[in-house]
């Protein structure tokens, strides 16, 4: 495979392509990945959440900045979400990573929601093992930031970094509404602002009460101040001190035998999203086809039958263990 | 399958700072159902090239209404061309006098918009000249 030999030398034009080819939803790349699968497990998959404006961006623009100093090498996906009035994007988390883009040691890729729901885009657990097999050391993905749901990124990461911004003060709410269970790391960001004492407590409060079980191993997870993005000497200090602390909770999932766990959640993930994808979807556009989910609908509509009859028959149907 | 989508990245060059051009443009592409990579200002042209080679785009469209389109658009297609990006179109708009239109189309830019170009008709444009590739 002369596409794989090119993605494992790092070519970003056919990573870049295949990637998108995944968006797209094209076949031949489907199969491309039966290429790539084997060859992951390289990288340190880094999740970065929080709502939108709370500083993801430049946050991950700073800690490719501190990896590269550290002489790493650096994947970014960012994802963007896709209007639902016209299915366009604009995909504007760039901008902050600019200065990068002519480092070869990174590589920056912007990716749309495209109706995916959870924060990320459908292609994005591929488009981390592409950068994987092209050999990144780090790979950061920033998730949309539209707050309560999104918790996919676990799914992919194996470190999950929340940014909270004081002052909003909807953001506790969105920590109880399950953005504590994922996160490895607090980042309490625009910490110049008013408030970041407060949100800290708040945040700790919320640790205290959380039984022991929720923390793997004894990983409770720290809560970084993040100075001023404009003060450039405080900035990098905050991100030499952010990214060791990735470091370290990436050494406690490999001393306490976690990593296991969070490769497992992702496979299982990938395991359901592949056979959605090569068992579901084929039956749906099938019917969707020949007119009879339209004719369904319209059956249920006149109360003839319920949807559930009707799965199971179109089981029965399909699978041949169907009973 | 699902759909396949145009990707245009909307670039401004150099050290000018007129952006509201680039910015309705962007949000005018978003309308019409592309991806847009908006990459901000003061870019050099090897960050452009760069940024739309990872972003995979099938169009760069630079912006640039101080006067120095003559040399950092082409320096844009032909650093594209020398990292084998040849593929990827490249337009550019902005304030450029009509006797420099033959210098940029020789450079290997395919279409040049001046103020006054309706939203619609640049839109027109690229739906009927950008493919995303197959
Ligand atoms: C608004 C404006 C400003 C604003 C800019 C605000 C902003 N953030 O954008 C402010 C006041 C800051 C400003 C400052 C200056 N300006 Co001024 N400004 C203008 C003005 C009046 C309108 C520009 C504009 O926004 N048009 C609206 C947008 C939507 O149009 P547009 O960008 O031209 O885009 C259209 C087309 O050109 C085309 N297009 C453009 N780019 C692209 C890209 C693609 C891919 C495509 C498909 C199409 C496309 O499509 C659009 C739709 O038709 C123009 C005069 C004019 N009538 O153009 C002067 C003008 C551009 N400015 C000029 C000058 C000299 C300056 C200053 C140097 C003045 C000074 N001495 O300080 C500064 C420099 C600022 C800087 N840092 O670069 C000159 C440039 C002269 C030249 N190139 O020879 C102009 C032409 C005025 C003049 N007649 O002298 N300016
Ligand atoms: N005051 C302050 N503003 C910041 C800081 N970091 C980022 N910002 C600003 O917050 C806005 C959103 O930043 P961005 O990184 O795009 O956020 P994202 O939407 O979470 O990716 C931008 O205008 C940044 O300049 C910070 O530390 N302090
Ligand atoms: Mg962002």
């Amino acid at each position: 495979m002369e596409r794989v030999k090119k993605i494992k030398s790092g070519d970003v034009r056919t990573a870049s392509r295949l990637i998108r080819n995944l968006e797209d939803g094209m076949d031949e790349a489907r199969a491309m990945m039966k290429h790539i699968f084997p060859l992951t497990g390289h990288s340190h998959v880094i999740g970065i959440t929080g709502s939108p404006g709370a500083g993801k961006s430049t946050l991950v623009d700073g800690l490719v900045e501190s990896f590269r100093k550290k002489d790493k090498t650096v994947g970014v996906l960012a994802v963007d979400p896709t209007s639902p009035f016209t299915g366009g994007a604009i995909l504007g988390d760039r901008i902050r990573m600019q200065r990068h883009a002519e480092d070869p040691g990174v590589f920056v890729r912007s990716l749309a929601t495209r109706g995916a729901l959870g924060g990320l885009a459908k292609a994005v657990g591929d488009a981390i093992h592409i950068m994987d097999v092209m050999g990144k050391d780090i790979v950061l993905v920033e998730t949309v930031g539209t707050g309560q749901q999104e918790v996919d990124i676990i799914n992919h990461s194996h470190t999950v970094i929340v940014v909270l911004i004081p002052g909003m003060g909807d953001e506790i709410q969105a920590i109880k509404a399950g953005i504590l269970e994922i996160a490895d790391i607090f980042v309490i960001n625009k910490a110049d602002r008013e408030g970041s004492s407060k949100l800290r407590r708040e945040i700790m409060a919320m640790l205290d009460m959380a039984p022991a079980s929720a923390f793997p191993a004894g990983w409770r997870p720290p809560i970084l101040k993040c100075d001023n993005a404009f003060e450039p000497v405080g900035f990098t200090k905050s991100l030499e001190e952010m990214s060791q602390t990735i470091e370290n909770h990436y050494q406690h999932l490999v001393k306490h035998d976690l990593l296991g766990s969070r490769v497992h959640r992702k496979a299982a993930m990938e395991l359901n999203e592949a056979i959605r994808c090569s068992v579901l979807d084929p039956v749906l556009s099938a019917l969707a086809a020949n007119g009879e989910l339209e004719r369904m609908v319209e059956q249920l509509m006149k109360k003839d039958t319920d949807p559930y009859t009707l799965a199971e028959e179109i089981a029965r149907r399909y699978l041949k263990t169907a009973p | 399958m699902g759909e396949k989508k145009i990707r245009v990245m909307v670039a401004k060059p150099g050290l000018d700072g007129h952006d509201r051009g680039a910015r309705v443009l962007s949000r005018c592409f978003r309308d019409a159902g592309f991806e847009v990579i908006y990459t901000g200002c003061h870019q050099t042209p090897e960050q452009i090239a760069s940024a739309a080679i990872q972003e995979d785009v099938d169009v760069v469209g630079l912006s640039c209404l101080s006067g120095a389109h003559r040399y950092l658009f082409p320096a844009v297609a032909k650093l594209l061309k020398e990292q084998g990006a040849g593929d990827i179109t490249v337009v550019g708009g902005g304030i450029i006098p009509e006797q420099d239109f033959k210098l940029l189309y020789d450079a290997g830019l395919k279409a040049i918009f001046v103020p006054g170009a309706t939203l619609d008709g640049i839109v027109d444009w690229f739906k009927t000249n950008i493919k995303p590739r197959d």
